[in-house]
């Protein structure tokens, strides 16, 4: 285990150096370099060695990248000139709201998503497992923006029910305050999650059901509800802890493009408007914090996934 | 009784009649595949979708060239079936040449992306030790990036053409396609007629491209119609973000976006439903079939 452990984390630590090489490489990308494009078209060359002074990019690639992780590690996520905050400033803004976002939808998924996908396992091919599948596959084909709008259009342009777009306050408390508002994005967000939980746990306890331990405890004379709540279900929870690490990359597009939908001044906004910007120090720090997250994650699931399943040893 | 006799025997009574011969892989494929209505519909759809948006543009003949601001917004009405965009462009013509593009990114992006993954996949796993810890290590990386976020710096930077979207889409695609196929010649690469290529000094890539990857075919198509579908679903997304194709150049995404530009003013209903179902009806067929085939290639459903 420990050895596990040690090779698991040392490989992490390789993708996240490869990972931030590739991020940093990425702004050089912007034709005429990244301060260019801050400082659009008619910057003088002045400012634009100034610039590129100030921030090292006259420097070569790998001192340039030491001084960069340097930075990050002290905690230092640089300084949005479009913007004239600190990127750390703006993150303790916007990452509140959107882990609220997240959070909710997230919630609101799993609940209807996994006894859902339980159900439909133990009663395959049943009328109530069809119409279930293809709501997932709705939602696996349905742009989430998409979804968005068409509940826009419905609950808000036709009805009235819901606001068509989300809390604005900058405070998290005053966005809680306001439920009628949040009900769009969160049942927009957890339906992209539902299709995703729904059909896991499906194939998770179809292949559960099969295994000899089932039979064991059928044999043993266990009820059916003991059988599916008590060994299988639980056995199944396993494949899905692996899966919410693996889907944070998804988590974070959804967000991201709910945010934009409805007006929801969270990270996800933060970052489409500093891409039309060009604001590359907010671009850098976001995507980098985003993929450290993923990476922990990842890691953890894995961790968790040995730590769950009594057969997985290394 | 002489052995030829015997086997005929055998074979009869197992109800096979002399002439048949072991069928190819796709023709036992295709007719689990034809046994799955889903999958057929599915097919049934995407051939329409591409007769719809490649062939009926000479059908029905509109000018999706210059825009025609006296027609701005018009309502459904005999001359325009489906009513008229912001621009005056008919947007029955308008789906149509929007969905060429994103048939075309969807097609070309998941054949770019699952080429690549299947070679890159197939080397790293053959070659195994060092080599296949550094590859995976780059795929890894890959996929912890948050995709969306890269492809908007990208599309930022680039300001893509069709060209260079199919390549931007590609880049994120083939590393799950590396992963699975890794996995695939793992398995493949000790069998025996694997082996015999080393043992009668055959180059590597020999192996990886004569035996490995035949092998995996399956696998490898499955994951190439889901890509489409994925494909096709992350350019809406750019259309949508305003970063796809620049105008008058546009796809199924960047309709739903200018059409958003409407929704509170009026029922324009027809700026928003046809392209958004355009979307979905083409992405759950490319799934449905990508299911069918999974169960298709799968050789315990086959019959022999």
């Amino acid at each position: 285990m420990v050895g596990f452990l040690i090779r698991r984390i040392g490989q992490a630590i390789i993708v996240l150096v490869m990972v931030t090489v590739a991020t940093l490489g990425l702004v050089h990308l912007f034709p005429g370099g990244p301060v260019r494009a801050l400082l659009g078209d008619r910057a003088t060359p002045f400012l634009i060695n100034y610039y590129n002074h100030l921030y090292g990019f006259n420097q070569p690639f790998y001192l340039q990248y030491l001084k960069w992780v340097g930075q990050l590690l002290q905690g230092n996520l640089g300084f949005s000139d479009k913007l004239n905050v600190s990127v750390a400033t703006l993150i303790g803004q916007d990452l509140p709201k959107t882990i609220v976002l997240v959070v909710l939808g997230l919630i609101v998924s799993l609940i209807f998503g996994i006894p859902l996908g339980v159900y439909q396992a133990v009663h395959r091919n049943s009328p109530a497992d069809y119409v279930l599948t293809g709501i997932s596959f709705l939602g696996y084909s349905t742009p989430v923006f998409f979804l968005g709008i068409v509940l826009i259009d419905w609950f808000a342009v036709d009805s009235h029910v819901f606001p068509a777009t989300a809390p604005q306050s900058s405070s998290v408390a005053s966005i809680l305050a306001d439920p009628r508002a949040l009900v769009l994005p969160v049942v927009t967000y957890a339906f992209l999650l539902y299709a995703l939980w729904s059909r896991y746990m499906r194939s998770s306890v179809l292949d559960n059901l099969v295994q000899d331990y089932v039979r064991t405890a059928r044999a043993k004379g266990a009820s059916e509800r003991r059988v599916v709540w008590g060994h299988v279900f639980r056995n199944s929870l396993v494949s899905i802890v692996t899966l919410l690490g693996l889907s944070l990359p998804s988590m974070v597009t959804g967000a991201i493009l709910i945010e934009v939908v409805f007006n929801y001044a969270g990270m996800g906004l933060a970052f489409y408007q500093a891409a039309l910007n060009n604001d590359f120090n907010v671009l850098l720090s976001f995507t980098v914090l985003v993929t450290v997250v993923t990476i922990l994650g990842n890691l953890l699931a894995d961790i968790g996934y040995a730590v769950l399943d009594p057969r997985v040893r290394f | 009784m002489s052995e030829a006799q015997a086997i005929a025997a055998t074979e009869a009574e197992l109800g096979l009649t002399p002439s048949d011969k072991p069928r190819g892989m796709f023709i036992r494929a295709w007719e689990v595949f034809a046994e799955n209505k889903l999958g057929l519909a599915g097919l049934a759809f995407v051939i329409f979708i591409l007769l719809f948006c490649f062939v009926g543009p000479h059908l029905y003949v509109t000018n999706q060239v210059n825009t025609d601001l006296t027609n701005y917004l018009c309502h459904p009405s005999g001359q325009h079936l489906l009513g008229c965009d912001d621009l005056g462009y008919d947007e029955i013509g308008r789906l149509m040449v929007g969905g060429q593009t994103s048939l075309e990114v969807g097609l070309a992006a998941a054949v770019v992306s699952v080429v690549f993954g299947t070679l890159y996949g197939a080397i790293s796993g053959f070659a195994g030790g060092i080599t296949d810890a550094i590859m995976m290590r780059v795929v890894d990386a890959g996929l912890s990036l948050p995709y969306l976020m890269v492809l908007i710096i990208l599309s930022v930077i680039f300001h893509p053409t069709v060209t260079t979207i199919i390549f931007i889409i590609a880049i994120f695609y083939w590393f799950g396609v590396a992963r699975l196929v890794r996995g695939e010649t793992i398995a493949l690469r000790n069998r025996e007629y694997v082996q015999a290529v080393k043992v009668i000094g055959g180059r590597p890539l020999r192996a990886v491209i004569r035996h490995i990857v035949p092998n995996a075919i399956g696998t490898i198509i499955v994951q190439g119609t889901f890509a489409v579908a994925d494909a096709i679903l992350t350019l809406s997304v750019l259309g949508f973000l305003t970063l796809g194709v620049a105008p008058p150049a546009t796809d199924w995404g960047s309709m739903l976006s200018s059409g958003l530009n409407y929704i509170q003013g009026g029922n324009y209903w027809w700026l928003i439903y046809p392209p958004g179902i355009c979307i979905i009806l083409t992405c759950i067929s490319f799934n449905f079939i990508g299911d069918a085939l999974r169960d298709a290639f799968e050789t315990r459903l086959q019959r022999r």
